[in-house]
């Protein structure tokens, strides 16, 4: 356990994360917004399009910076919301603990369906 | 002096002002008071007296003459009556106030009401328990530290040796902040003390940034003290604390700049 809490981060730390992530989260997802409008919408979102964008290794990249920028910044941001629902130290460890393992599942589903459809994983 | 005397009379006979005049204003006005006793267990209800106001009525002025000719039993605290305690700090009409800062004439309702404030242990109808909150104040240290002045020496030799002087810019970055009179107002308004009772606070938050931009100060584990899940990150930025605090003073601000330093967006440049 001690080993645990010196590796824990201090909250300002966290914080900083928490802000540098959604700035950079703004900046990817205007991009894949972006992208969105170099064709038609209707036909941004067809099949074969879409696998033609995670064909493409530089955007496929821009969508795992995506899951991740967004899981940490996301996942921070409920921990910090059910921080203040309860005071008591196995409340905010469990909160903590759960919302962390929360975003490594969400992380690693994302990624593997990302090298899936790029090919990489074929 | 008898232009002083007649100068006097003059100023007196103002349009409303001079009691002896058949045109003195004396309305009335009804006090809803909250009325509770958590010691004896007694179910919270409201209090419906009328009394006198004239223009220059505070809601302390009318509090002290209900409990004095109308009910005798309604417990308030009180002091200075010139917003310097910090003692009769309530709800008026739904915003936290002081009361005897607090004219009735500027509410412009006919109706008062008076309740404890928020985010405090009630003790008694509009009395409440300020102990978490001086807790929180006393956890952030509010002295100067600096280990000069620890040192066992002569007080001359102490005032000679090691004064400190302070520019004018230096000054200003902490003196608003020194002007807090720990009414609890900007406490009971914040939205995050209501969900979370370990949360410092503006108070205690804006108390901290005092002393930190103090360039006296030399406490440098000042941060680590509200550095935690419950400290300074969980303030949202509702900004309803500087909008009631009856001395100016500007809590927000003061926790947005503790956070500007612990980003290291602002730099640490006192000089100690």
């Amino acid at each position: 356990m001690n080993g645990i809490s010196k590796l824990a981060l201090k909250e300002s730390q966290i914080m900083k994360i928490h802000y540098i992530t959604g700035i950079l989260a703004l900046f990817v997802v205007a991009v894949h917004i972006l992208m969105r409008l170099v064709v038609p919408y209707s036909s941004s979102l067809e099949y074969a399009h879409v696998i033609a964008n995670y064909h493409n290794i530089f955007y496929a990249i821009l969508l795992e910076s995506i899951l991740v920028l967004i899981s940490i910044h996301g996942f921070n941001g409920v921990r910090v919301i059910l921080l203040e629902l309860r005071q008591s130290k196995i409340w905010e460890n469990s909160v903590t603990i759960t919302t962390i393992i929360a975003m490594i599942v969400l992380v690693s589903y994302g990624t593997r369906t990302i090298i899936l459809a790029n090919g990489l994983g074929l | 002096m008898r232009e002083l005397d007649n100068m006097t009379v003059k100023s007196d006979k103002k349009a409303g002002c001079d009691p002896r005049d058949d045109s003195f204003d004396l309305k009335k006005t009804t006090l809803r008071v909250f009325r509770t006793n958590t010691a004896q267990g007694k179910d919270s209800h409201f209090d419906s007296l009328v009394v006198p106001v004239q223009r220059w009525t505070t809601v302390l002025d009318s509090l002290l003459y209900a409990k004095s000719y109308l009910d005798s039993s309604i417990g308030i605290r009180y002091s200075c009556r010139m917003a310097s305690c910090g003692s009769c700090g309530m709800k008026i009409n739904g915003i936290p106030r002081l009361a005897c800062y607090t004219k009735i004439s500027e509410l412009e309702d006919p109706v008062v009401v008076c309740e404890p404030l928020p985010n405090f242990p009630v003790i008694r109808d509009l009395v409440t328990d300020f102990t978490q909150f001086f807790n929180h104040h006393k956890s952030i240290n509010p002295y100067i530290q600096n280990l000069n002045y620890d040192k066992t020496e002569k007080i001359d030799e102490v005032s000679s040796s090691h004064s400190h002087r302070q520019s004018r810019e230096e000054v200003d970055k902490y003196l608003q902040f020194s002007y807090c009179i720990k009414c609890g107002l900007c406490y009971s308004a914040c939205p995050t003390v209501a969900t979370d009772t370990k949360f410092p606070g503006p108070q205690a938050l804006a108390q901290l940034y005092r002393y930190y931009a103090d360039s006296r100060d030399a406490g440098k584990n000042r941060l680590n003290i509200v550095d935690d899940r419950h400290g300074l990150w969980r303030c949202h930025f509702a900004g309803s604390c500087s909008k009631v605090c009856p001395k100016g003073v500007d809590p927000a601000l003061g926790i947005q700049l503790l956070r500007s330093y612990m980003l290291g967006i602002s730099k640490d440049k006192r000089n100690v």
